[in-house]
This record gives C-alpha cells, structure tokens and sequence, in this order.
C-alpha cells in the first residue's frame, strides 16, 4: 500500500510542478514569474523527501535541506532586485 | 503495529502531495499576483509539512528509533516562507501590478 | 548571574542552536560538546545583529500560541483549498490595514509571519512608523471581523508572551 501512496504522492507533486511551470511561462510579470519559481523550489523539496521515502534512503535529506537553504536566498535576491534595482545597497 | 505506521505514513505522504498540488492550482489558475501568493503558503505548510511528517514516520519506524532531523526542513521553511512572501508582496506593490476586479481596500504606495 | 550573561546572552539562541546542530549530526556524546560549543560561539560573533531582542517572559503561553497557530494553518489550509477549487467569482480579495499594538520590532515581525503562515492571509507591508500593517487577505467577508480575529488570536498572545 505504501507503495502506491508514494507513487500517487509523487505524480501530485510533479503535476503540481507542471502547473508551476505554466505559470513561469505564461507570467505575466516579473513578480509572478519569481512566485512560480519560490512554489517550484518548494514542491521540488517536497518531491525529494517523498523520493527519500521511496528508496529508503535518508541521503536526500540533505538535498532537500540544501535546496530550502538556497532557495530561499535566491527568492529573497531576486525579489529585492525586482524592487530596488539593486541587491546589496 | 506496523500497519497502523504505514496507513499513517500513506495517508500523511499523499494528505501532503494534495495540498502541494491545491497550491499550484491556486497559482495557475487565480486572477491577480496578490491572490496567486496565496498558492505557495499551503505548498510549504501542509505541502511539505505532510510530507515530512510522512518521511518522520517512516525513518522512525524503520530506524527503531526517533528521527528527528527532518523537521529542521519545516522549521526552516516556516520561518522563511513568510519573509519570501512579504519581499514578493512589496516587489508587486512597487511595481503596481493590477489588482482583480473587487478587490477592496488599497496597497499602499512604495 | 553577570558571567553567564556574559558568556550566553541569548539563551533561548543557543538552546535552539545547540538542539538544531544535535538534529543534524544525530545525537552522540561527541556532537554534544561539539554543539556545545558552537551554541555559545556562534551567539557571541553575531551579537551586533541581534538588537534588543526581547526576553520571553511567559513560556507557557508561548507553546499555547504556537499549537493555536498549528490548528490554524491546517484549517485555514482545509477552507482555502475549497475557495481556490471552487468558483472564482465568489471569493473578494481585499487589503486590510490593521492598527498594531505591539511596539517591539521582533514581536511585529513574528506576528506579521504567523499571518502570512496561516493561509488566506498574507502581510505585504508594514508602515515606518510601525504602527500599522498592511494584510491582504484572500477572501475577506467583514474587514473589522478579519482585524478583530488577528488580534485577538495572535497579537494578545504575542503581547502577553514578550510584555511589550
């Protein structure tokens, strides 16, 4: 059973993706295009962990962390430069 | 015993793989940014969160033994989440993005 | 009492540290001192950031507020999910400007976090007099009811947990 519900889980996530990357296509603005890409990040976390799961193998934990970690400073960059121009002032 | 787990792990894993999913449909499918940023709240905390807490379960069982550090994930999404939403929120504002019709009050001016 | 404040003045810090390094590493007697130490270097170097943070005073109360907020980002999860797959035209999206009672930047800032966790609800801005902040909500019936719950589920708890 458990195998299944981590399939299901899985094609969830990655049809989540799908529609994330939609939205990145589509846009319309700048702002909505870094959004896609922040929900992206955190899906993909999502996917690792559940991957993690499927293989037994507790390794990806540190790829999940890793990309939370960079991730969220890459958001956080991109959306400061969106709105000053500039990332270290 | 060992059923119970794996209904909880199942049950957990695919609670977290629906609320990702209800995020991104959030996101492709609302009218305006400022409703779109909703989409990616309910990714990162029933989203990841069941999923983590699926992968908790399943460490711990298969470990004999509490495994913890997959909450570290969630406690540092918890706390960045909201920063990455609030950087995003005044970015739109300060570009002046368009708002859905019936949007009630006013951003403010950046 | 003055040396340990010295040596460790953000306690709450350094417990989380210490307890965040035992997670990733796993607990042995070697990553215990190892934490140890860092949990009172690491405090120590980034004091310049750390402007007046607050003491907590009440702790209790601080793991009240924070299973409050657990049941509420699983129930606000539940009905927002319902407001997104269902018909669009239905739901009012607004700004909501909610007058703060908090005065302390650190309990401003987690308040403004607990609302953008809880989904429905996002802060987008804070004014520089920090007296007010800006919410955006996803689909807001009564903007007095939305200001009159935030207050009264996150913001008391707040001011009763740092005394500020």
């Amino acid at each position: 059973m458990l195998e299944t519900a981590l399939s299901i889980a899985l094609a969830l996530i990655t049809l989540a993706w799908v529609l994330n990357l939609y939205r990145l296509i589509i846009g319309p603005s700048l702002p909505d295009r870094v959004l896609a890409l922040d929900t992206m990040y955190i899906n993909s976390i999502a996917l690792i962990v559940v991957y993690g799961i499927q293989v037994d193998s507790k390794l990806y934990f540190e790829a999940a962390m890793l990309i939370a970690l960079i991730g969220f400073v890459s958001t956080v960059a991109v959306a400061k430069y969106v709105t000053r121009g500039d990332i270290i002032e | 015993m060992d059923s119970l787990i794996e209904w909880l792990v199942s049950a957990s894993v695919i609670i977290g793989g629906v609320f990702a999913l209800v995020g991104s449909i959030g996101l492709a499918r609302l009218p305006d940014f400022y409703t779109r940023l909703h989409g990616p709240t309910k990714a990162t905390t029933l989203g990841v969160g069941g999923t983590i807490v699926a992968s908790l379960l399943f460490f711990s069982w298969q470990e004999r033994g509490l495994q913890l550090h997959e909450v570290l994930i969630t406690l540092f999404l918890f706390i960045t989440a909201p920063v990455s939403a609030h950087m995003l929120a005044k970015a739109a504002m300060h570009r002046q993005l368009k708002r859905m019709k019936g949007t009630r009050g006013e951003p403010w001016k950046q | 009492m003055k040396l340990m404040y010295r040596v460790l003045p953000y306690p709450s810090l350094s417990l989380i540290l210490w307890f965040a390094w035992m997670l990733l590493s796993g607990f042995t007697a070697g990553h215990a001192v190892l934490g140890a130490i860092l949990a009172v270097l690491l405090p120590l170097g980034t004091r310049p950031f750390w402007p007046n943070v607050p003491r907590i005073r009440n702790l209790p109360r601080l793991l009240g507020f924070v299973m409050v907020v657990l049941y509420d980002i699983v129930v606000a999860n539940v009905s927002v999910a319902i407001k997104v797959l269902g018909p669009l035209r239905s739901i009012r999206p607004g700004f909501v400007e909610l007058p703060l009672e908090l005065e302390d930047d650190f309990a401003i800032a987690l308040l403004a976090s607990t609302i953008s966790l809880t989904p429905g609800t996002v802060s987008a801005d804070v004014s520089p007099d920090r007296r007010t902040l800006l919410v955006h909500g996803l689909d807001v019936d009564d903007a007095a009811a939305l200001v009159a719950e935030i207050k009264q589920r996150y913001e008391r708890p707040l001011k009763e947990i740092f005394e500020c």
